[in-house]
């Protein structure tokens, strides 16, 4: 594990890459949103765990995307994804259009190394009959029929999350938020910012040790006190409603969005 | 008696609805669904037997869950999930529901934010109720636009789950498999059967003189007034305030 900084830490997305997100309440690394703007690598294919937000908006709206799959996108309470849907309506962005179990499925098939997994649901869907990186089945254990729908591994080259602590070791923090380590397991390289790092060893006390990902599958950390923002961060505070509200407002045209992401205040007031 | 507000029918019909599920599951933006089953509890409880669990997504105290957003789904599928509530853009009259858009897919004229668990859940909860208050021949349509989840399977497909009842702000319809359709079961009060034939896009059976959906006794009321908006102001602030102001304008 290196300790970093957002700005480096971006340096490590290339155009092209497969890069998962969490969904809004487990932890969304906002701080890392500008610094990869910045970097600028294009051409991404986005996993949203299982949906995905403002973020997701965010890097659709500056370019950089060149698929979403995900279970859905908005902004919840503040209503639809502005730049997302105008992309869709274009036919900017590629959708890979999925249910939430079917992304735990891909990225368990992928923290095992197995090449799929079964799934129940989805037949008779629109959402497969797009899908042709999906397969059905008929499950080889029953005596004959039984369709079954195999979801592929998803092995992202990127993983990006928010966590309140890191010890000086690069053991993070995860709490309950275990789709936060599947989607570690699954990846090549896992970027974490967090509130605080802690100088004592997570994995040395049984109690928070249940709640780590150790070091071995994190690459670099960086320190982004309220890096969530505006989202809110489990166990730390609420999110802040109005600034995505305003976001919300603000991104229903090209212009707007470009004026929301260039103004200089993007910290928590 | 009182009067009673439209959005408390929908929330005492909710609870009756739900009687005798152990576990309902509620969407995180969903408090009319959430208001119902709580007052499932409350009820069950006054009357000294065990309410429903209730997990609510995205809240912190109706929250059991420790794996993440994975066991929701994990648990659904193990059959401990007995209810759950969908909405969508559009609902058609076989049970298909639409959470992704109108048009031409996958370039949406109108995007709507995506299937969600739909495409799983609606397989496998036994007991899911369709819940959208605007009732319109525009939610209401003869064939959704994208299927996020249908109504029915084939035989021979894994369906241990699907709708059991639609209810909107106009009336609650049961749904039949075997048709499959939906039937109209009763009318709110303020509404008709002219004016639900109207609203909805798709064929639906009917008796000739539909029943006014049942009221919610002084009791029911009283503990929905009290203990349940009280919980729902945990979760759900905005929308249990705006309930308490409704109640006073009615007073008034």
């Amino acid at each position: 594990m290196v300790l970093s900084e957002p700005r480096a830490m971006a340096k490590h997305i290339e155009p092209g890459m497969r890069v998962a997100l969490p969904v809004d309440y487990a932890g969304v690394s906002m701080a890392m949103t500008r610094p990869i703007i910045e970097h600028g690598a294009g051409n991404l294919d986005l996993v949203c765990v299982p949906t995905g937000g403002l973020q997701v908006d965010q890097l659709v709206g500056a370019g950089l995307v060149r698929t979403v799959e995900t279970s859905a996108v908005s902004l919840g309470e503040a209503g639809g994804a502005p730049r997302f849907n105008a992309a869709v309506k274009e036919g900017a962005v590629r959708l890979k259009d999925a249910t939430c179990p079917a992304i735990h499925a891909g990225l368990i098939a992928a923290q095992k190394g197995s090449p799929f997994m079964p799934l129940r649901g989805l037949i008779g869907t629109d959402l497969l009959r797009h899908r042709d990186d999906w397969r059905v089945v008929d499950n080889p254990l029953a005596d004959g029929g039984d369709p079954i729908v195999l979801i592929p591994a998803i092995k992202p080259d990127v993983t990006i999350f928010h966590v309140p602590m890191a010890d000086r070791f690069g053991n993070v923090w995860i709490g309950r938020r275990r789709e936060l380590a599947a989607m570690a397991y699954a990846s090549q390289t896992v970027l974490v910012t967090v509130e605080r790092i802690v100088e004592e060893n997570l994995l040395a006390d049984e109690m928070s040790a249940a709640g780590v990902l150790p070091a071995l599958y994190v690459t670099a950390v960086a320190c982004a006190p309220r890096g969530a923002w505006p989202y809110g961060l489990w166990g730390e505070y609420p999110a802040d409603s109005a600034e995505i509200a305003r976001y919300a407002k603000a991104a229903r045209t090209a212009d707007g969005f470009s004026a929301y992401m260039t103004q200089a205040q993007m910290e928590p007031a | 008696m009182a009067e009673v507000l439209p959005r408390e029918v929908l929330i005492c019909t909710i609870a009756r609805l739900l009687d005798g599920v152990r576990h309902v599951a509620v969407g995180a933006s969903s408090p009319i669904p959430a208001a119902g089953a709580m007052l499932l509890r409350a009820m069950k409880e006054a009357g000294g037997t065990v309410g429903p669990r209730i997990s609510i997504l995205g809240s912190v105290e109706h929250n059991f869950f420790t794996n993440g957003s994975a066991e929701l789904f994990d648990c659904a599928g193990q059959g401990r999930i007995d209810a759950f509530f969908l909405g969508g853009g559009q609902i058609d009259g076989f049970g298909n529901v639409n959470l992704v858009g109108t048009g031409d897919y996958p370039r949406s004229s109108v995007r709507w934010p995506g299937s969600f668990g739909s495409a799983y859940l609606y397989f496998v909860v036994p007991r899911v109720i369709l819940f959208r208050e605007e009732h319109t021949p525009r939610v209401f349509v003869e064939h959704v636009d994208f299927i996020s989840a249908p109504g029915v399977s084939p035989e021979g497909v894994f369906r241990s789950g699907g709708p059991v009842a639609l209810l909107t702000g106009k009336g609650l319809f049961r749904f039949d498999k075997t048709r499959p359709g939906f039937d109209l079961e009763s009318v709110h009060p303020g509404h008709d059967l002219a004016e639900i034939k109207q609203a909805t896009g798709f064929r639906f059976g009917h008796d000739a003189e539909p029943r006014q959906t049942p009221l919610p006794d002084r009791s029911t009321l009283d503990l929905l007034r009290g203990r349940v908006f009280d919980e729902l102001a945990e979760t759900y602030p905005e929308f249990a305030a705006q309930m308490r102001r409704d109640l006073v304008a009615v007073d008034a």
